[in-house]
C-alpha cells in the first residue's frame, strides 16, 4: 500500500511524484509511456543517441524537466518512487480507504512489458494526471492518410525527428499550431500555410492579457520570429474545410470564415501538400476521472473537465486531478497543479516530514500561481474556440466516427428518423464512439453534433452529459482477457474448469 | 413534441416492448401516445445482447411464446429485418460433463416436442460447429432458430414504424400518476401534462413494478443486473452463440448472490460478446471488475484463445424479473383500462414482437394468438408475497 | 549509425535505434497499413501517440499493435492488417 499513487508521468504527473517524495510519502507512479515527460516533453529514446534527434536543449521548458526528471530518476534509486513505465491503467476502483489501480501491460510485443509488473497497485490517496490530447472537428477527407493530429506530427518530430511528408499544412486554432509549424518547418519540410480559425485581435488581446503572464508573450514573439524566418504563412480566419486525395492527401481547401465559422462563399482555395496537421485545442482524457465517480462540469474551452477545490481534491475522497483534466492550461500549469496536489495530499496525510513546516505557505503561493496561469488559459480558450458554426463545413459523407466509420449523414438520420436527441442515443442508434478508440477521438464532435441535431446550445450541463456520454469508459483501457480473469480469486487457469457451478444447480425455481 | 390531450393507447415505455406494443397497436388501427422518463430504448434495451433465443427456455409458455415471436420476426417483420441487423447465427449450447449432456439431450427432447429445430451434437463434433472450442467437451445441442438483432435499433425502428403508423413518442415524460373513472384507469399523469386514453400499457420493463403500484396493483418486476463484455474486432473465430449447459439453470435460478455462465458469440462485426452474470443488488449502477473476471475466466475455458484477446469495453443492465420468469402479459384485472407487457427479464428483445401483437389482439377485443393466462398479471395475488419484493418496494 | 532491419508484409524496412515502427513507416514514406473493416479505407498515423488505434498492424504475429508506440527491433516482421467485416455489428 502505498501513500500516493500518480497517474501520468507528464508535467503533472511528474511534479506529483516526485514533490509526494520530497515531502516524506511513499509513491507509486503508472505511466503509458516508455519514459517520463507525457506528450508535452515527448523526447528521443534516453540513452539512444544515435536515434536521430538530439535532446532538445532548445525544447520548451526543457530545463524544467531535466530537473525534475532527474529528481524522479533519484527517488527511484532511493526507492521512494516505484515508477511503473509501459504500464496502462485499465481500471480504476476508488475505495473508502484507498484507490485501486489495476495495470496492464501498453505494449504486447516482447519486451513492451516491464517485468513482474503487478495486477494492481493500492494507494492511500491518488492523484490523476491522465493529460490530454488534441482535439479534432471532422471535415471531408480527414481520414486520408497523410491527415494527422498536430500532436501527431509533432511526436513523431520530438520522438524521432522523423516527418511524414515534404509540403504540410496545419491547421485548427490556437498556440500549439505555432510549435508544430515551427517545427516541421526545422526538419525542412515546407509549411504552405497555417491556418488558423480564429482572429489575430483575438491573439492580440492575449498578449495584452499577458501581463498577468509575460513569459507567454516573449513565448509568442519568439515563435513570430520563427516565422518570418521560415517564410511560412500565417492565415486568419481561415481553416481547411475539405481534404482532397485517394489513397493520401494531395490537397486542401482552405476558406475564409465569418466571424460565426460559417465559410465566406467563393474564399476557397486549393493548396497542395502531403501533410496536414489538425489541432483544436485539447480534450483532456476523463475515463478516470469518471470511473473515480468525481464530479465533471464543461469548461471555458468546451472540454469536459473533473471539478475540482483549490486544493485539486474531487468530490471523491482521496482522489486529487491535476494537469489537463482539471481544466486546459498547458504544461507551465500543469507542473504547478502537481506540485500543488502532491502538497496539499502531503499536509492531508499526516505522513510528510521533510518541510511540513513550510506546507502552509507553498501551497498558498502554488494557489496563487495557478490562479494566474488559469486567467491566461481562459483567456487564450476565449481568444481560441471552436468556430460555432463549424458543422456547416460537413457533408453527409464525412466519416465522424473514424473508428466504426460513422458518417455525418447517419448521425443526421438517427436524429432525424429514429429521434436520436442526445449523444448517448446517437451512440445507440449509429455507433460514433463505439470502436477501438471508445470515442476518444470523435467524442467532442459527436457530442457537439448531437446538441446541434437536437437545436440545443453546446453549453451547460445537458452539453456536459453529452460528453460524459462519449467519455465514460467502464473498461480504461483494452485489456487481454486472461488478464482480467486473473483477478477472479481462485479462478482456475484456463485448462478446462467445471463449466457448472455447483451453487446454481437443482435451485428451486 | 406535445403532448397530446388524449389517446386510444398511452404505451408506458419506449424500449423494446414498449415499441413492439406500440407498433402492433398503431397496426391495429388504435391512435397510440409513447411515453418514456427517459431516451427511447435508454433502459434495458441498450444494455443487452438482443437475443431472440429459444435455446435456453423450458417447454411452456415462455418457448411458446419464443416460437410465436419467431415467427413474426423471421414472417412479417423479415423484411425490416436489415434495419435492425437480424442475424439467424444459431445457438450451440455445449456440456463439460456426460452428465449435463444426459440433462441437455432431455431437455432438448422436451423442446423438439414443443417444435423447436435442435440438433444434438456429438463430442468429436463440436469442432466442426465451433473450430476454437476447448477439447474435452462432453457435447453440445444446436438450434439453428436462434437468432440476434441490435436491440437499440429494433426499438427505435419500431417506433419509427409506429410514428409512420400516426403513433406519437414522447421521451424524458415520465409517468407520476393514473388518472381513474370509478375503479378504471382513465389515462396517465407525467411530468409533461396528462393523456387521457381509453387504454394505457405498462411497458415499463424493470421499472414495471414501479408503474403499476402507481395504478395501486402489485407486479412484482426486480432488477436483475447483468454484465456484457465486448472485444477487440478479430477475424472470425467464434461462428455462434456458443454457452454452457448451466446457463439455462442460471436463467432459471432466483438465487439473490452472484451467478456467472459462459456466453460467447461472434459477431459479423468481429467483436466477440462475452457474458453472463446475474445477481440481484436492485439498481446499484456500481461498476464490479470481480464479476466481468469471472465471465472472462469462463469465456476462456470454454474458448481458451480468448485468453490472449483484449475487451475494448464492458457494459452493464438490468434485466426486469419476476419470481417465476415468466413476463406479465394482459389486461389487469384489479385495473380496468391498464394492460401490462413487462418482466420478460433477458428476453424481452426477442419476446417483444411477439408481446406486442399479444397486447394488441387483446385490447382490440379480440382473441389473442396464444393464451394469456400464464401471463396473467394478477398471478402472483395468490401466493404469499415475496420478501424482496416487499423490501424492493419498501 | 547502426540500422535496424524490419519487414512490411515481407518487403525490408530499416529503422533507426530509438523509432517506433510508425515513425520508420513515414519515414520511408509508407502513410498506410491497414485498411478499414466497412469501407476498406486506407489508414495510418493519426493521433500519433497511442489514442486513436488508426495505425494498428500485426507484429511478429500479434495482431492489433499499434505502430505509434511499438519500439522497432531488429527482424521485426510487419504486417499490414485487411479486415473485412460483413453488415452486422456487434451490439
Amino acid at each position: 500500500m502505498f501513500d500516493v499513487a500518480v497517474v501520468g508521468a507528464g508535467p503533472a504527473g511528474l511534479a506529483a511524484a516526485v514533490h509526494a517524495a520530497d515531502a516524506g510519502l511513499s509513491v507509486a507512479l503508472v505511466d503509458a509511456g516508455a519514459q517520463p515527460g507525457g506528450q508535452f516533453w515527448r523526447h528521443p529514446v534516453e540513452g539512444e543517441a544515435s536515434a536521430g534527434a538530439p535532446e532538445p536543449a532548445g525544447h520548451h521548458g526543457w530545463q524544467r524537466f531535466a530537473v525534475l526528471r532527474a529528481r524522479l530518476y533519484a527517488h527511484e534509486s532511493a526507492g521512494r518512487i516505484t515508477y511503473w513505465r509501459n504500464a496502462q491503467v485499465w481500471l480504476l476502483a476508488a475505495g473508502p480507504a484507498a484507490g485501486v489501480l489495476h495495470l496492464a501491460p501498453a505494449l504486447d510485443v516482447p519486451g513492451g512489458a516491464p517485468d513482474a509488473l503487478p495486477a494492481t497497485v493500492r494507494a492511500r490517496r491518488l492523484i490523476l494526471c491522465p493529460g490530454g490530447y488534441d482535439r479534432q472537428l471532422p471535415v471531408p477527407g480527414w481520414d486520408l492518410p497523410g491527415v494527422m493530429a498536430a500532436g501527431g506530427v509533432q511526436a513523431l518530430l520530438k520522438g524521432s525527428g522523423t516527418a511524414a511528408g515534404k509540403v504540410a499544412v496545419v491547421a485548427g486554432t490556437g498556440p500549439f499550431l505555432l510549435p508544430v509549424a515551427t517545427g516541421l518547418a526545422g526538419a525542412g519540410i515546407r509549411v504552405a500555410a497555417i491556418c488558423e480559425a480564429n482572429s489575430p485581435a483575438g491573439w492580440l488581446r492575449n498578449l495584452r492579457g499577458a501581463v498577468q503572464a509575460p513569459e507567454k508573450a516573449v513565448e509568442g514573439a519568439a515563435y513570430a520570429a520563427a516565422l518570418a524566418r521560415h517564410r511560412i504563412p500565417y492565415r486568419v480566419r481561415t481553416a481547411v474545410t475539405e481534404i482532397h486525395g485517394t489513397d493520401r492527401v494531395e490537397a486542401v481547401t482552405m476558406s475564409r470564415l465569418a466571424r460565426d465559422g460559417m465559410v465566406v462563399p467563393g474564399t476557397g482555395r486549393r493548396v497542395s501538400c502531403d501533410v496536414v496537421a489538425l489541432g483544436w485545442g485539447f480534450t483532456p482524457q476523463l475515463e478516470l476521472v469518471l470511473a473515480a465517480g468525481a464530479a465533471t462540469t464543461m469548461d471555458v474551452d468546451g472540454s469536459l473537465v473533473a471539478v475540482v477545490d483549490d486544493r485539486l481534491a474531487t468530490g471523491v475522497p482521496g482522489i486529487s486531478v491535476a494537469g489537463e483534466a482539471a481544466g486546459v492550461g498547458g504544461a507551465s500549469m500543469a507542473v504547478v497543479e502537481g506540485e500543488l496536489a502532491a502538497l496539499c495530499v502531503a499536509a492531508e496525510s499526516g505522513g510528510a516530514r521533510a518541510g511540513a513546516a513550510g506546507l502552509g505557505a507553498r501551497i498558498a503561493r502554488l494557489q496563487r500561481e495557478r490562479a494566474r496561469l488559469r486567467g491566461f488559459a481562459v483567456a487564450m480558450h476565449r481568444a481560441n474556440p471552436v468556430p460555432e458554426r463549424w458543422q456547416g463545413w460537413l457533408v453527409p459523407e464525412t466519416v465522424v466516427c473514424r473508428c466504426e466509420e460513422v458518417s455525418y449523414g447517419e448521425l443526421c438520420r438517427a436524429h432525424v428518423e429514429l429521434g436520436a436527441r442526445d449523444a448517448r442515443s446517437l451512440k445507440s442508434f449509429a455507433r460514433p464512439g463505439m470502436g477501438w478508440c471508445q470515442g476518444r477521438v470523435c467524442g467532442y464532435a459527436a457530442a457537439s453534433i448531437a446538441a446541434n441535431l437536437a437545436g440545443r446550445p453546446f453549453e451547460g450541463p445537458a452539453a456536459a452529459a453529452d460528453l460524459r456520454a462519449m467519455a465514460k469508459r467502464a473498461l480504461a483501457a483494452p485489456v487481454p482477457l486472461g488478464r482480467l480473469a486473473a483477478m477472479a480469486p481462485g479462478q482456475p487457469e484456463p485448462a478446462l474448469p467445471p463449466l457448472e457451478t455447483p451453487a446454481a444447480k437443482g435451485d428451486p425455481t | 413534441m406535445l403532448l397530446p390531450r388524449s389517446a386510444d393507447v398511452v404505451v408506458i415505455g419506449a424500449g423494446a416492448v414498449g415499441a413492439a406494443c406500440a407498433y402492433s397497436a398503431a397496426r391495429a388501427g388504435f391512435r397510440v401516445a409513447v411515453v418514456d422518463q427517459g431516451a427511447v430504448a435508454g433502459g434495458t434495451s441498450s444494455a443487452c445482447e438482443g437475443n431472440l433465443l429459444v435455446s435456453d427456455k423450458e417447454a411452456g409458455p415462455e418457448l411458446d411464446l419464443a416460437q410465436y415471436s419467431q415467427s413474426l420476426w423471421r414472417g412479417e417483420l423479415a423484411e425490416f429485418g436489415h434495419l435492425w441487423e437480424f442475424e439467424s447465427k444459431g445457438g450451440l449450447v455445449v456440456s463439460a460433463r456426460p452428465g449435463t449432456q444426459a440433462n441437455l439431450e432431455r431437455l432438448a427432447g422436451r423442446q423438439r416436442e414443443a417444435g423447436i429445430d435442435v440438433e444434438l451434437v456429438d463430442a468429436q463434433d463440436l469442432a466442426g460447429h465451433e473450430p476454437q472450442l476447448a477439447p474435452g467437451l462432453a457435447g453440445g445441442a444446436y438450434y439453428p432458430q436462434d437468432a440476434q438483432v441490435q436491440p437499440m435499433l429494433a426499438a427505435a425502428h419500431l417506433l419509427r414504424l409506429a410514428r409512420t403508423l400516426g403513433a406519437t413518442v414522447h421521451p424524458d415524460t415520465g409517468v407520476t400518476g393514473f388518472t381513474r373513472s370509478g375503479g378504471r384507469v382513465t389515462g396517465v399523469a407525467t411530468g409533461r401534462g396528462a393523456i387521457s386514453a381509453n387504454a394505457v400499457v405498462n411497458a415499463a420493463g424493470t421499472w414495471g413494478g414501479a408503474v403499476a403500484q402507481l395504478a395501486g396493483v402489485n407486479v412484482p418486476v426486480l432488477p436483475r443486473k447483468g454484465y456484457v463484455m465486448v472485444t477487440e474486432p478479430l477475424p472470425p473465430m467464434v461462428r455462434h452463440k456458443v454457452y454452457a449447459a448451466e446457463y439455462v439453470d442460471n436463467v432459471a435460478s432466483s438465487d439473490a448472490g452472484l451467478q456467472t455462465s459462459p456466453v460467447v458469440e461472434g459477431t459479423r462485426g468481429g467483436t466477440i460478446l462475452i457474458g453472463s452474470s446475474r445477481e440481484r443488488v436492485g439498481f446499484d449502477k456500481q461498476f464490479n471488475p470481480r464479476v466481468l473476471a469471472e465471465m472472462a475466466g469462463k469465456a476462456i475455458a470454454l474458448f481458451p484463445f480468448l485468453a490472449g484477446v483484449k475487451a475494448l469495453r464492458s457494459y452493464s443492465g438490468f434485466r426486469p424479473y419476476c419470481p417465476d420468469h415468466l413476463p406479465v402479459i394482459g389486461p389487469d384485472p384489479r385495473a380496468p383500462g391498464l394492460w401490462h407487457a413487462c418482466g420478460h427479464e433477458g428476453a424481452g428483445i426477442g419476446l417483444a414482437v411477439g408481446t406486442g401483437a399479444l397486447i394488441a389482439a387483446s385490447l382490440a377485443g379480440a382473441t389473442p394468438a396464444m393464451d394469456l393466462a400464464p401471463f396473467a398479471p394478477e398471478r402472483f395475488d395468490l401466493h404469499s408475497p415475496d420478501p424482496e419484493t416487499e423490501a424492493a418496494h419498501a | 549509425m547502426p540500422e535496424l532491419q524490419l519487414s512490411l508484409d515481407g518487403a525490408p524496412l530499416s529503422a533507426r535505434p530509438g523509432q517506433t515502427v510508425g515513425a520508420a513507416l513515414a519515414g520511408a514514406g509508407i502513410a498506410s497499413w491497414r485498411t478499414t473493416r466497412h469501407a476498406g479505407r486506407p489508414r495510418g498515423l493519426f493521433c500519433g501517440i497511442g489514442v486513436c488505434f488508426d495505425c494498428l498492424l500485426t507484429v511478429d504475429g500479434v495482431p492489433n499493435q499499434r505502430a505509434c508506440l511499438t519500439p522497432a527491433r531488429d527482424g521485426m516482421e510487419l504486417r499490414t492488417e485487411s479486415e473485412d467485416a460483413g453488415e452486422g455489428r456487434d451490439v
